[in-house]
């Protein structure tokens, strides 16, 4: 009977808010995809973190600093999001770090140039905001208020990395090569960001169901490339795709076949990254400890005096 | 004249420019994500200042950008305090260190904010309003930290200790200070000191730390003498200016 | 596993004369924290003019399960909105 009426507010384009009734199955499936959002922002400030110090101008370093301060802020409003659903920040972080909670692959990618910079925030914001549109109309109202409110801030992400790219792109020899660089090490990684094909994509189904997806991994990729082909054609650089070429009759790009098999083995624990991102994050949570019990400490003193 | 007051400037900008580095040294590190972004802003607020101050610089001198100002000069050309220099460490360091430093700026701001230059005077009015929610930022944690817990007293305790050896040149007047102070430019960096102190021990005591003994004091930022952590921290920030010297970015 | 933080739920007035609305939550351990990490999270673009911060196990919400019982009767007491009213034609400043 619930799952009936559940279903049909979900038809109705109505938002299910943290106190009505959902089933078991819709719950576990938002804790797990919010939260596998909120730990990509949160380990997704290390690979650009990387650069602020070495960013090569003021102007530079302000805009890098304000957008991985961004992703923390990004970070808290999803977990933020995650604990309506009844789960602590302290237990998903707990969750990350036994490996049980996952973040995008992407991160697990080493930034190692400047132009490095410029291709996170032109391909990798690029694609997480073509995903992060299409969520606004998540069917979890914290969910969807939640990426409205990210979408409008991130508008800038990709400007800022597609600014860096251009600017090399039309810069010295070296600077080019770097751009150049950059977008090869990344477009592979970036357009499977949006996840295994439909066909491979065992949740999809009830995802799409109750509405928390609203496309498919594989429209969500097409949309990208579709809008990514030409930014890279303005400044003079060249996807590493032999296959991509426009197809009239469906009014999109072909594009060539992904690695999965790296797909996977990265998501599997197995990537460039991998143990240094979780061990960094873990690192800086143990080292903040005493730091976290002084504060509970020293706001019990209070409370006792307050009394 | 102009050359002093373009030394004056930089000399500010410098100190503002190595502390928001190291601040942003923090970013992904910090004890909770509320904090991490604290200290991002804390961060942006010090290079917004170093950059209002270079740019003021870089006018007065004429040649120079304000990121060659920033990025193309050497360790001996550098005029921070050495205080701003000092390792983050652990967050009770840092805590101690910016508190140390804010309260100064705070002293040393409201006092720009009158100065004739009306530059000068402008950009310390805009600054001192990043500084009072810095210098808040810093006296409050430094409760929480000195109250807490053992640890955590224990903790703030040596980097207080450790740190305090720092605390005397901020105030020193050298010949340039003392011509502009003269014209009516320039702070007099040793009035600040008796204010500092009734400050300082103010929060100490809220904070249950103990005001550490004047021993050996450092000396030279003015100079452009540095203690050895400055020469790493510009070889990280100037690499790329560096490497490739014709490039822009 | 250590004890959770407190949670907070963050309300933000963006311009004085204006409500506060709610923007969300953070962590902290005293009052003052909270204010100051609801600041820093939700003011980063200039959206504030005053911030409310207040423990989230401190708001009663009604359940939406009871909305019908909650909000319905409102519905038909129509006389409480101002075109419920016909005005003679050409009436004006009222």
């Amino acid at each position: 009977m619930n799952e009936i009426k559940f279903q049909e507010r979900i038809d109705a384009e109505k938002k299910i808010e943290p106190k009505d009734w959902m089933p078991d199955a819709y719950r576990k499936h938002l804790i797990r995809q919010i939260s596998q959002h909120a730990h990509s922002e949160i380990i997704g400030m290390q690979p650009e973190g990387n650069w602020i110090t070495r960013a090569p101008s003021l102007r530079a370093k302000m805009i890098l600093l304000a957008k991985v301060q961004d992703e923390a802020g990004h970070g808290l409003y999803l977990y933020s999001a995650c604990e309506t659903l009844g789960i602590s920040r302290e237990e998903l972080v707990k969750q990350l770090h036994d490996g049980k909670a996952k973040y995008s692959s992407i991160f697990n990618y080493p930034t190692l140039s400047w132009a490095d910079m410029g291709a996170v925030g032109w391909l990798v914001d690029g694609a997480a905001i073509v995903n992060q549109v299409s969520l606004q109309r998540t069917s979890y109202g914290p969910y969807s208020r939640g990426m409205v409110k990210i979408c409008k801030e991130e508008s800038f992400h990709q400007r800022q990395g597609y600014e860096i790219m251009a600017e090399m792109a039309k810069g010295t020899p070296e600077q080019k090569a770097m751009a150049q660089d950059a977008l090869n090490r990344f477009w592979w990684p970036s357009i499977m960001m949006f996840g295994p094909q439909d066909s491979d994509s065992p949740r999809t189904g009830n995802a799409m169901k109750w509405k928390i997806k609203r496309q498919t991994n594989d429209d969500l990729r097409q949309d990208f490339i579709n809008k990514t082909v030409g930014q890279a054609e303005l400044i003079g650089l060249t996807i590493p795709d032999t296959d991509l070429k426009w197809n009239a009759e469906r009014g999109s790009y072909d594009f060539g076949e992904m690695d999965w098999d790296e797909f996977w083995s990265v998501v599997n624990g197995n990537g460039p990254c991998n143990k240094q991102r979780l061990a960094h994050h873990k690192k800086a949570h143990d080292e903040g400890k005493w730091v976290r019990d002084a504060a509970k400490a020293h706001a019990k003193k209070q409370e006792v005096v307050a009394n | 004249m102009m050359n002093s007051l373009f030394t004056y400037t930089l000399r500010i900008a410098d100190s503002s420019l190595i502390l928001g580095q190291r601040m942003s040294e923090w970013c992904s590190k910090a004890p909770t994500l509320e904090e991490d972004i604290a200290m991002s802003n804390i961060s942006l607020d010090m290079f917004g200042q170093a950059n209002g101050f270079y740019q003021y610089a870089a006018q007065l001198d004429g040649l120079k950008s304000a990121d060659e100002l920033a990025f193309r000069r050497n360790e001996r050309e550098f005029f921070n305090h050495q205080l701003v220099e000092q390792e983050n460490g652990n967050f009770g360091n840092t805590i101690v260190r910016n508190f140390l430093h804010d309260t100064f700026n705070f002293l040393f701001y409201t006092q720009l904010a009158n100065s004739k230059d009306e530059t000068l005077s402008a950009l310390a009015h805009k600054s001192l309003k990043e500084v009072k929610y810095h210098l808040r930022h810093s006296s409050n944690w430094l409760v929480r930290l000195g109250d807490g817990t053992k640890e955590s007293n224990a903790k703030t305790q040596i980097a207080l200790n450790e740190l305090w050896m720092y605390t005397d040149e901020i105030f020193e007047m050298d010949a340039l200070d003392t011509e502009l102070f003269n014209k009516g430019i320039a702070v007099d960096n040793s009035s600040l000191k008796s204010d500092w102190d009734a400050m300082i021990n103010n929060t100490l005591t809220e904070a249950k730390l103990i005001r550490p003994e004047d021993e050996y004091m450092a000396t030279g930022g003015k100079k452009g003498l540095h203690t050895e952590y400055l020469g790493f921290i510009l070889s990280e920030m100037q690499y790329l200016q560096r490497a490739y010297p014709n490039a822009k970015w | 596993m250590a004890e959770n933080a407190t949670v907070w739920e963050v309300f933000i007035q963006s311009k004085n004369g204006l409500a506060h609305k709610h923007a969300g939550n953070v962590h902290a351990d005293d009052k003052v924290m909270a204010l100051e990490n609801a600041r820093e999270l939700y003011t980063r673009r200039n959206e504030g003019s005053c911030i409310w911060v207040v423990k989230s196990e401190y708001i009663i919400s009604s359940e939406t399960e009871d909305s019908e019982a909650f909000f319905d009767p409102s519905n038909d007491k129509m006389y409480r909105h101002p075109t419920f009213y016909t005005m003679p034609e050409g009436s004006k400043h009222i």
